[in-house]
């Protein structure tokens, strides 16, 4: 049998046994509307008001303050949108970063349209924002800040609380696209000062479909919804019962003993950052070499392109990501590798790597024994090599 | 997403390597779009004795690199010229939209090897230069 190696753990996860084993009693068996007054109904009621639960507890807020969505995209959505709105007679000014989210980057841009300014702060060479800058960003027409806690590409961690303490200082909304993070990183919106937050259950072994947003008591954004009263009139539709039971399970198995799930993700990871430039030349790590993601690795190669390397390891077994043009669906490649000061060709050569709980170290000794074959592979069919490999010779 | 034909001429890329003493080589693209080709012939009474490619780019970019210098071995210059972008889709069995434009370099990688080929002669090449190095003119987003 050939090797099947998933290391795209930040682009989704399997769904956990236990996960599905909860969610299975609200497909058939608990199936009535949650709004209606009868047993089955008071049961389906009753399994999302605990999942509401599990969810506020793993972020340190109160139940009160989860709104299931139908995915991360769309807490992202509503959030911004949502405040846009309602502060409107505030202001019109968005703060957030050049390498957010599509999510987020895209929904900022279609305020744009209707006519709200957005300040992108640049990020330093490692993905993080400046502090200074963010300060001095601020202004009397301010409603939102808008930072990811962690970065998807790159895994760069932002400082959270820190800007948590600024938006406060200045009396600013802080949103943090947290879909990265959770489950991977510890979160306590209380005690960051986040405002606003999005989630998104199938990045750490929950079901596709779902998400939440955090909204604190008294921020409510405006509606994004209409119709019935579900999510406290605010997100309207029948709840997506098993899956949002599905949310809360998973949430809690990935809160719980984060240190040490966390402490096994980084062996992993640090011995690819630490074994890949010892194996393979002409390679830099992108994103924070300290304060990055416990699973993600994200190198570049020089002289080959991401899709090619993808495709020659998916021949070999193994499922990554990269940052690539030809993977992107445009013609720039990813707009975070840009933004960290990439050249657009060292850009096209990356790779993500990112490790989750169903890897372990077998993968990464497989991976450390393919990866350099195919990178010299690669190199050997590229034009850009051959001046290089001339020189070494 | 890829015919199978494309997998395989890019897992087993057919002519890879540079010719030492050839008589033609071609190079387009750039590195900034993500694709690079460059062609090395062999040309002895204009016919391609010896073709060999290098190719920095995406799947489709190796395997078009792979099957267009497939199709011109052994061929006549004339006949060569006469290689279109279409024909290496088609032998590929096609492929997706957006990798039109590297089927397009393949075949602007063959002409610009015979276009250098002519100039080594000092003869005016019969071949036009079309790809303008930059991959937004094939390759249209947004």
């Amino acid at each position: 049998m050939a090797k099947s190696i998933y290391l795209d753990n930040s682009a989704t996860t399997p769904l956990k046994k236990e996960v599905l084993d909860a969610m299975m009693p609200y497909l058939c068996e608990h199936y009535g509307n949650p709004s209606s007054i009868y047993k089955i109904g008071r049961e389906a009621k009753a399994a999302v008001e605990t999942a509401r639960e599990k969810v506020a507890k793993a972020i340190n807020a109160d139940p009160k303050e989860i709104f299931f969505t139908g995915c991360g995209t769309e807490a992202d959505n509503w959030a911004i949108k949502g405040i846009a709105l309602a502060k409107e007679k505030k202001g019109k000014h968005i703060i957030t970063s050049k390498i957010e989210h599509h999510a987020v980057l895209h929904t900022l841009e279609s305020l744009e349209k209707q006519g709200y300014e957005v300040t992108y702060l640049e990020v330093d060479e490692y993905g993080k924002i400046s502090l200074d800058d963010l300060r001095a960003s601020i202004r009397p027409d301010t409603i939102l800040i808008t930072i990811m806690t962690a970065n998807n590409e790159v895994g760069t961690i932002e400082p959270i609380a820190e800007i948590g303490a600024i938006a406060k200082e200045y009396g600013v909304l802080f949103h943090t696209d947290a879909v990265q993070a959770i489950g991977s990183i510890n979160i306590d919106v209380k005690e960051m000062n986040i405002d606003l937050l999005s989630l998104s259950a199938h990045k750490f072994g929950g079901p596709k479909g779902v998400g939440a947003m955090f909204a604190r008591r008294n921020v409510l954004p405006a509606v994004f919804m209409h119709g019935g009263a579900q999510e406290r009139a605010r997100r309207a539709g029948t709840e997506n019962v098993s899956s949002i039971v599905g949310l809360g399970k998973a949430i809690e198995l990935a809160t719980n003993n984060l240190e040490e799930k966390s402490a096994k993700l980084c062996a992993m990871r640090d011995r690819l950052i630490k074994e890949i430039p010892e194996k393979i030349p002409f390679v830099k790590l992108n994103g924070h070499p300290i304060d990055r993601l416990p699973g993600n690795v994200n190198f570049s190669f020089n002289f080959i392109e991401g899709e090619a390397l993808l495709l020659m390891l998916d021949l070999n077994g193994i499922a990554a990501s990269s940052g690539s043009a030809c993977t992107s669906g445009s013609l720039d490649p990813s707009h975070v590798l840009l933004a960290l000061g990439l050249p657009h060709e060292i850009a096209h050569g990356s790779l993500r790597l990112s490790i989750g709980e169903i890897n372990t170290s077998d993968d990464i000794d497989y991976v450390l024994e393919v990866l350099p074959n195919i990178v010299q592979r690669l190199r050997d069919m590229s034009p850009l090599y051959e001046k290089v490999s001339k020189e070494l010779k | 997403m890829y015919s199978e034909k494309v997998m395989d001429h890019f897992a087993n890329p057919r002519n890879v390597g540079e010719i030492e003493d050839a008589n033609a080589v071609g190079e387009v693209g750039n590195a900034k779009c993500g694709d690079i080709m460059k062609i090395y012939m062999k040309i002895e009474d204009n016919i391609i004795k010896e073709v060999k490619f290098k190719t920095f780019g995406c799947g489709a970019a190796v395997a078009t690199s792979s099957m267009a210098t497939e199709m011109v071995k052994g061929k006549t210059i004339d006949d060569a010229l006469k290689l279109t972008n279409k024909a290496v889709m088609e032998a590929l069995d096609g492929l997706p939209p957006a990798k039109v434009h590297c089927s397009v370099l393949a075949e602007e990688a063959i002409n610009a090897a015979i276009y250098d080929y002519y100039k080594r002669l000092g003869i005016e090449p019969p071949v036009e230069i079309k790809c303008s190095g930059c991959c937004s003119d094939c390759h249209k987003h947004d």
